[in-house]
């Protein structure tokens, strides 16, 4: 336990600290610019880079990357990468902008969330990839992740998975209780009662504020709280109409102690996913790998659902999670460090990564028959990517994230999540988050309105 | 500890019977009143040092247990007793190869750090509190002041500062960044300033001074033998400090290849908070059972030395 708070505060020291150094509007990067700076490079420059051979270095914590990897230098011999697991999310997150701050010891390639990536396309860490010609790929990827990527008129990343949302819920405790797999959140709302009622250590679902899924919720309700324009950014959580229809559903579960109070990730999570205690789960389609690692016990108790809807009858629904790879303006190698997105995310690594479990950003994967038709057997033998990717297709657009979303999500905890413990109602957790938001916003030279 | 029985006459002991008996009954020993000299029992006072006991050994028994079983298991039976098959045998073959044998390149890292760290940071206590307490010289004063200072300091407390001046200097994510600051130590200094002072007589000193050995000599071969208990004692807190540190190589090592045990181990444990990450909760736990029997046989190994000098300057002779 302690360690997990020392870690917070080491985040927390980090990112203050990084953002104490100015990490926005004057990012400079160091003595980096000898790599392909000034001239356009093309895919001519890129295929050179391959056969003359050459290092990098790629931070990731993706573990089907290893493959990939691995394919990738046996294909072109010459080339060497070395693959560092600087640690997971924020952890790493942390880690590159201490190095970019530095000037040493950046990586040429870095795994950033697509949540994150605005964060370093501002600050200029990341370099933009227009000039190998990434704007052309926009048919390539589904809309959701090509957005993500595409900041400021900029391509500062190939998208390498996605998640779209869908309802992940355990059958046999739907069974046992004879509980309808819900549609509309208002019906699971009425389902999350009925089964807490029913047996008082069953939850619906698990919540102790997570600032990942509250904004992936608000964003398929519709809202737009973040307007992102330029260095001109406003946060409204207040008047966001996305944002009421969430609060409204999601306060009666969290008044009515209808969502477990355990933390997503943690060993009992785990516990609770295994053991029918934690029914439900609306996350991204990345999820069933994790399933089949982690809760192997509860292999074919599960199922997938579409995500419930705000609207009866509706169909929209939201990204949650979900990386790309981005070349970091400080490598000295960029042509290779792209010559290996290329590969990693639209190429043969790709299929790499499908067979290890992960879920496609890349239309064409989306849509292939032999997709579309793969059974999982933990679902009992369901065909669960139709559902990930009739949601992929009905993503809202139109949603940003903020250039500080990663220091944004740092203190979700100690603002929303105080509803989760005290009388705060989640509109006034949400109205201090947004607070705390633009006052660190103007700190950074942003324009907040 | 002194309250051995003597063996019942008629026993053979391993040295046949020994002779220091009929020597005891003569020293002139203050005489109990009790006949057989029987440790006074209480009662409060056991049952007090079991719970104590019990308190201390009941995470290493849960630790011990767990490792025992598979990670399926882990997260569906009782915690404090054995359930499903034994796994131990597994695990630890598991904990080390996983991952390419990375589990054998972070104890080499641990090792390392604590060898040159948790060493050089004894060597240094030794001689500095040697100096400290057998000299006089002018601000004397001031520099005792800033040892008892630094010792308040809490290290994490210095760990960012040094962080941003070890980035100017380059020396970050090398090994050097978690040696080069294992090597203050101002409690040992203290430690071994206060030790020093009591475990050295000033006379043995002046007599080796007349005799016209020179202070090199002196502190080689008279005052190291003298100091011994002390130094073993600053080597255990070195040492444990050195071997559990967490913070300062979290911050500074981001390399997984230079990872010492704890970071590396956390590592693991972050495995499963990652998207397609792969929860090893069982190595977790194996590999902390295996990162703490190091430990214990250092203080197995150690204690003789540690306990003797526990005492020295209680007695005024």
């Amino acid at each position: 336990m302690t360690n997990k708070v020392v870690r917070r505060w080491a985040q927390g020291v980090a990112v203050v600290a990084a953002a104490a150094l100015g990490l926005t509007a004057c990012g400079s990067s160091g003595d980096s610019d000898s790599g392909s700076g000034g001239k356009a490079s093309d895919a001519k420059a890129v295929q050179a880079a391959l056969t003359k051979g050459g290092s990098i270095t790629v931070w990731a914590w993706e573990p089907t990357l290893k493959q990939v990897v691995t394919d990738f230098q046996a294909k072109y011999p010459k080339v060497h990468v070395k693959m560092v697991n600087a640690g997971t999310g924020n952890d790493q997150y942390t880690a590159l902008q201490n190095a970019v701050q530095a000037g040493k010891g950046v990586p040429d390639v870095a795994q950033i969330e697509y949540f994150a990536l605005s964060q370093f396309a501002f600050g200029k860490s990341v370099a933009d990839l227009s000039s190998f010609g990434a704007k052309s790929l926009s048919k390539t990827y589904s809309p959701g992740p090509w957005n993500s990527v595409n900041i400021n008129g900029g391509v500062y990343g190939l998208p390498m998975d996605s998640g779209p949302m869908a309802l992940f819920y355990n059958k046999k405790v739907f069974d046992k209780y004879k509980i309808p797999v819900p549609t509309t959140w208002d019906e699971y709302l009425a389902d999350a009662r009925k089964l807490h009622k029913a047996d008082p250590k069953m939850y619906i679902t698990s919540d102790t504020g997570d600032a990942g899924m509250a904004t992936s919720l608000i964003w398929q309700a519709g809202g737009k709280p973040y307007k992102v324009d330029g260095t001109k950014v406003s946060v409204d959580f207040n008047k966001d109409p996305g944002t009421a229809t969430y609060t409204k559903v999601w306060q009666q579960l969290v008044s009515e102690r209808l969502v477990s109070p355990v933390s997503g990730w943690t060993d009992q999570w785990y516990k609770g996913l295994a053991d029918g205690s934690i029914a439900t789960l609306t996350t991204g389609a990345w999820m069933p790998a994790n399933f089949t690692s982690g809760v192997a016990a509860a292999s074919g108790d599960w199922r997938v659902a579409p995500l419930p809807q705000w609207q009866a009858g509706a169909h929209a629904s939201a990204e949650n999670g979900g990386s790309s790879l981005a070349v970091m303006q400080a490598s000295k190698n960029k042509e290779l460090a792209y010559a290996f997105l290329q590969y990693a995310n639209q190429g043969a690594g790709v299929q790499a990564r499908l067979k290890n479990g992960a879920f496609p950003a890349t239309t064409a994967d989306l849509n292939s028959p032999a997709f579309l038709n793969t059974a999982f057997p933990y679902f009992g033998g369901q065909k669960a990517n139709q559902i990930f990717s009739e949601s992929a297709k009905n993503v809202l657009p139109g949603w940003s994230y903020l250039p500080y979303q990663v220091y944004a999500n740092s203190i979700f905890n100690d603002t929303v999540g105080k509803a989760y413990v005290s009388a705060t109602p989640l509109t006034g957790g949400l109205k201090s988050w947004q607070e705390a938001s633009v006052k660190y916003g103007k700190q950074q030279g942003f324009s907040v309105g | 500890m002194t309250s051995e029985l003597a063996p019942a006459a008629g026993t053979p002991t391993a040295a046949g019977p020994s002779r220091a008996y009929p020597v005891l009954r003569t020293a002139r020993l203050p005489r109990r009143r009790k006949a057989h000299g029987r440790p006074r029992r209480s009662v409060l006072l056991t049952a007090l040092t079991s719970l104590v006991v019990i308190y201390t050994l009941v995470p290493l028994a849960w630790l011990f247990i767990n490792a025992c079983k598979t990670q399926p298991r882990l997260l569906s039976s009782f915690g404090l007793w054995f359930s499903g098959d034994f796994a131990l045998w597994d695990n630890i073959t598991e904990t080390f190869t996983y991952n390419d044998h990375i589990f054998v390149r972070w104890l080499l890292n641990t090792l390392l750090y604590v060898v040159v760290g948790a060493g050089g940071a004894t060597f240094l206590a030794v001689l500095g509190g040697y100096g400290l307490a057998k000299f006089n010289f002018t601000g004397k004063r001031a520099v005792f002041a800033l040892i008892i200072g630094a010792v308040a300091v809490p290290g994490a407390a210095l760990a960012v500062p040094t962080f941003l001046m070890f980035s100017k200097m380059g020396l970050t994510d090398t090994p050097w960044a978690v040696i080069i600051p294992s090597l203050i130590s101002p409690f040992g200094l203290y430690l071994m300033w206060v030790f020093a002072s009591e475990a050295i007589p000033d006379e043995l000193l002046e007599a080796a001074r007349v005799d016209g050995s020179g202070e090199l000599r002196t502190f080689f071969r008279i005052s190291l033998p003298l100091l011994a208990p002390g130094i073993v004692t600053v080597l255990l807190f070195t040492m444990v400090a050195t071997w559990n540190n967490y913070f300062l190589p979290l911050i500074m090592i981001k390399n997984p290849d230079w990872y010492p045990l704890t970071l590396g181990i956390n590592s693991w444990n972050a495995q499963a908070r990652t998207v397609g990450g792969e929860p090893v909760f069982n190595l977790v736990i194996t590999g902390s059972l295996l990162t703490i029997v190091p430990l214990i046989v250092a203080f197995l190994l150690l204690q003789r030395y540690w306990q003797s000098g526990l005492s020295a300057g209680s007695v005024k002779e």
